[in-house]
């Protein structure tokens, strides 16, 4: 394999497993945000309980979450310093704001809240909580900015004698509408990852009679945010699509696998198609007469572009060359993301139902199904990076520079190869710590009420104090 | 080439030396603490009050080295694409080497098992130790020269790297930020282990005063020999030099405050040197000093730096006070005694706190 195939390897492996965790951290800080608030206001402490077990789950993630992040911003240098050179003028800067507005805010708070139980006032401690949650999501925003730019290029000219894109406008850059939609679909793919999370591990517990009202709590609160989210992520996403059916009409096209351009295009539910980069023709498809149309045009008939005339147009305009994506990947990647968007919806709408029925704790089956589900929004958050980003290939920045001009001259294959075996071997060696501990927290019964005695041992008082 | 001071491309290249003092200063002393977990604990309860010493605040320490690398990004992008695709394997080892104990802080104590422990205060040791090895190899070749041709790209391998006056610099960058860290656990523990890291410190501050010695008198000689040099008012080495050599007396003294400040003001002063012995160049070609990169060639746009200009003044005043604030609430020192003692947080909201409006109160 060349350095090109390791390193884009590199970046897949290192960006998916990254984004495991994202989404956890900067949903589940907001539920421990919910939690600590209400026990604050209320004063009951089975909310201070909730806190403290969701606060653990969360502290668990995010170590992995900030450490593997710095691989995420150190390796544009690393393995793709041609593209860093080319775009560092727009890209370094939403990344540095990320840094100083963000991290800093996430990691110092971070800490404070794991070691000021009991050092901070009760409501100094509540927000050091709010400025994590504040921080966590504020960086999204700003790397979501960086990733939007590559989308689709805005406030940026090129300058003709360093080759290179230049910012012109920062507010452009910062209001990009690939963005402005980007954020709020991530945001809400995060709560309700965070959501299925809450909703599997009380689901669990209920089950087993454990901890009964408090987990109660803890099911009726997740359940309208899943629900919400659930809608919300997905209405969004419909936008989403068909802005970019306007911006990037090559990675719809490739979504639907739609060869030729149509009115009144078919939406394509599953097809088999032979197994190549660009199959061509479907052995089998199951498809809703003008279902496409209607989603990206809003319009029966509305005319949806198809790769064979998008690549035509594009070799007139960028030289000869295949401008067409991984169809399978991009097709499957796009399916597998939406339909577990609409399982989540329907799940949780029958989770409403028996919520209203009042039946909610006690459908064994339905809270046996909910703990299965906590795989669901992974895998979504996994096939939608992975659409986005390979739907947009051969590009790395839409139009303006190809993935195979962005590698690091200097780098040779081999050195590649070598950090993506290591990386690849830590990340799998650290999934597997992380999903035990994850496991056993979640399935341990809560800390005991600290209304009980106090219990004098070194055990006990960790627990109490979160510190190390 | 341009010339004068009074340019964005060189407040920048200020900022990010500041970035990297602060970088340096700060995760130095916990990378010290680190490396010293083995060497001044008994038992598991030192350890885990060695680790709670730097617990509250290791995390935004690193926030540093983040934000140092995006600054890096956005004001000189050649400098950053040269610098990470050529020091490839070198930071690959630090990210390695931060993955294992950034998760080993948050993992040791979260299963209750000898071996489990055992395993994550070995990640912890070299987690700690490699990078603070590696960044002075780093930092000192990006100052001494490496392999850079007129394209600007790094030709070297990793071997390249490794010369003598680097290797130099890397255990001179591990042994003063282990020193720190032994300062620092003197400022934070008490009883055995404060006797422990005073005696840790004693030793460390006389390696730490020759190396520091024979590090800047190479980069001196090196600056000399080398036939563009940068600006070094020779009152900066001298200075870290002095502070360097004042340490063992302090510690001797048992005055941990100020020799805490003269290890951070020696951290600070090097790395000042290093920047300045560099300007205005970011990386030296030793193929064709004409080859080298330097604050000109590889810098963003006007414009850029002063957005950057205008976001890094707004938000940097704000990230220190609260940090600083950090540093105020965890200032006291802890002990073995202090594992268990905290309060509830019930306790609290019963206590001095009034506690919120119950529902239907």
């Amino acid at each position: 394999m060349s350095a090109l195939d390791l390193a884009r390897w590199q970046f897949g492996v290192t960006t998916v497993y990254h984004f495991l965790f994202v989404p956890i951290t900067i949903g589940i800080t907001w539920f421990v945000v919910v939690f600590q608030t209400l026990w604050y206001r209320r004063g009951d402490e089975k909310y201070l309980r909730l806190t403290r077990f969701f606060g653990k789950l969360m502290l668990i993630n995010f170590a992995i979450g900030v450490v593997t992040g710095i691989v995420q911003e150190f390796q544009f240098g690393m393995n793709w310093s041609t593209y860093s050179r080319y775009v560092g003028d727009i890209f370094g800067a939403p990344l540095a704001m990320e840094a100083l507005a963000a991290f800093f805010l996430e990691s110092t708070f971070l800490g404070l809240w794991i070691f000021g139980w009991g050092r901070l006032k009760p409501r100094l401690h509540l927000a050091t909580i709010y400025a994590v949650a504040f921080g966590s999501t504020l960086s999204a925003f700003f790397i979501l900015a960086a990733n939007s730019w590559m989308q689709h290029p805005v406030g940026y000219v090129i300058n003709q004698t360093t080759g290179r894109a230049e910012m012109t406008s920062i507010g452009k850059v910062l209001t990009n509408p690939t963005l402005l939609y980007a954020f709020p679909h991530t945001i809400g793919a995060a709560m309700m990852t965070a959501g299925m999370i809450v909703m599997g591990v009380a689901a669990w517990h209920l089950r087993r009679g454990n901890e009964k009202a408090m987990f109660t709590h803890a099911i009726r609160l997740a359940l309208p945010v899943v629900f919400v989210a659930a809608i919300f992520t997905t209405l969004i996403g419909h936008a989403q699509a068909q802005l970019m059916t306007k911006q990037q009409p090559m990675k719809m096209a490739a979504a639907e696998a739609l060869y030729e351009t149509k009115s009144g295009a078919p939406f394509s539910l599953f097809a088999v198609a032979p197994f190549r980069k660009n199959p061509e023709r479907s052995t089998f498809d199951i498809t809703i007469p003008n279902g496409l149309s209607i989603l990206a045009t809003n319009s029966l008939d509305g005319k949806v572009e198809g790769i064979n005339d998008l690549n035509r147009a594009y070799q007139a305009k960028y030289g000869p060359g295949d401008y067409a994506p991984i169809i399978g990947i991009t097709y499957w990647g796009f399916r597998i993301m939406t339909g577990i968007g609409f399982l989540s919806i329907l799940i949780a709408a029958i989770g409403m139902l028996l919520l209203w029925r009042g039946r909610l704790e006690s459908s064994r089956r339905y809270l046996h199904l909910v703990i299965y589900a906590i795989a669901l929004p992974f895998l979504a958050n996994a096939s939608g990076w992975i659409f986005t980003e390979m739907g947009r290939q051969p590009w790395v920045v839409q139009g303006l520079l190809k993935t195979e001009n962005a590698v690091s001259p200097s780098v040779p294959a081999w050195e590649v190869g070598l950090t993506l075996a290591g990386f690849t071997l830590l990340y799998g060696a650290l999934a597997g710590v992380d999903g035990w501990l994850m496991f056993r927290y979640g399935r341990s019964a809560p800390a005991q009420s600290p209304a009980t005695p106090p219990d004098p041992s070194p055990e006990a008082a960790r627990d109490l104090s979160m510190a190390y | 080439m341009q010339t004068g001071y009074w340019h964005l491309e060189v407040l920048w290249f200020a900022l990010i030396a500041v970035l990297w003092i602060g970088y340096f200063v700060l995760e130095g002393f916990d990378f010290g603490v680190g490396t010293l977990l083995p060497f001044v604990s008994k038992d598991d309860a030192d350890r885990r009050v060695v680790i709670n010493t730097i617990g509250p605040v290791w995390d935004g320490n690193e926030v540093w080295l983040l934000t140092a690398g995006g600054a890096t990004f956005a004001a000189f992008p050649g400098w950053y694409a040269t610098l990470f695709s050529g020091f490839y394997l070198a930071l690959f080892l630090i990210l390695v080497a931060l993955i294992v104990r950034g998760v080993a802080f948050e993992y040791r104590g979260k299963h209750d098992s000898v071996r489990w422990r055992r395993g994550w205060d070995a990640a912890i040791f070299f987690g700690s130790a490699l990078p603070a090895l590696l960044w002075g190899v780093a930092f000192a070749n990006m100052v001494h020269g490496v392999p850079i041709d007129a394209k600007g790209e790094y030709t070297g391998t990793l071997l390249t790297l490794l010369n003598p006056y680097a290797l130099l610099a890397g255990l001179a960058s591990l042994t003063l930020f282990t020193l720190h860290g032994a300062i620092y656990l003197s400022l934070k523990t008490k009883g055995e282990l404060l006797v422990r890291s005073r005696t840790a410190a004693r030793w460390l501050s006389v390696a730490a005063a020759l190396l520091v010695f024979v590090f800047l008198l190479w980069t001196y000689l090196n600056a000399v020999s080398a036939n563009e040099k940068g600006i070094v008012p020779g009152v900066i080495p001298l200075t870290a030099l002095g502070l360097a050599l004042a340490v063992p007396f302090l510690v001797r003294a048992a005055k941990d405050g100020l020799a805490f400040t003269a290890t951070a003001l020696s951290i600070a002063l090097i790395t000042v040197t290093i920047f300045l012995n560099l300007y205005p160049r970011v990386l030296v070609s030793s193929t064709n000093p004409d080859y080298s990169l330097t604050i000109w060639s590889t810098s963003s746009t006007h414009y850029t730096l002063v957005v950057m200009t205008i976001v890094a003044l707004l938000l940097t005043p704000v990230v220190l006070v609260y940090q600083g604030w950090t540093y105020y609430v965890f200032r006291h020192r802890i002990g073995r005694d202090d594992l268990a003692p905290l309060k509830s947080p019930i306790d609290l909201l019963s206590g001095d706190h009034p506690p919120g409006p119950l529902p239907g109160a």
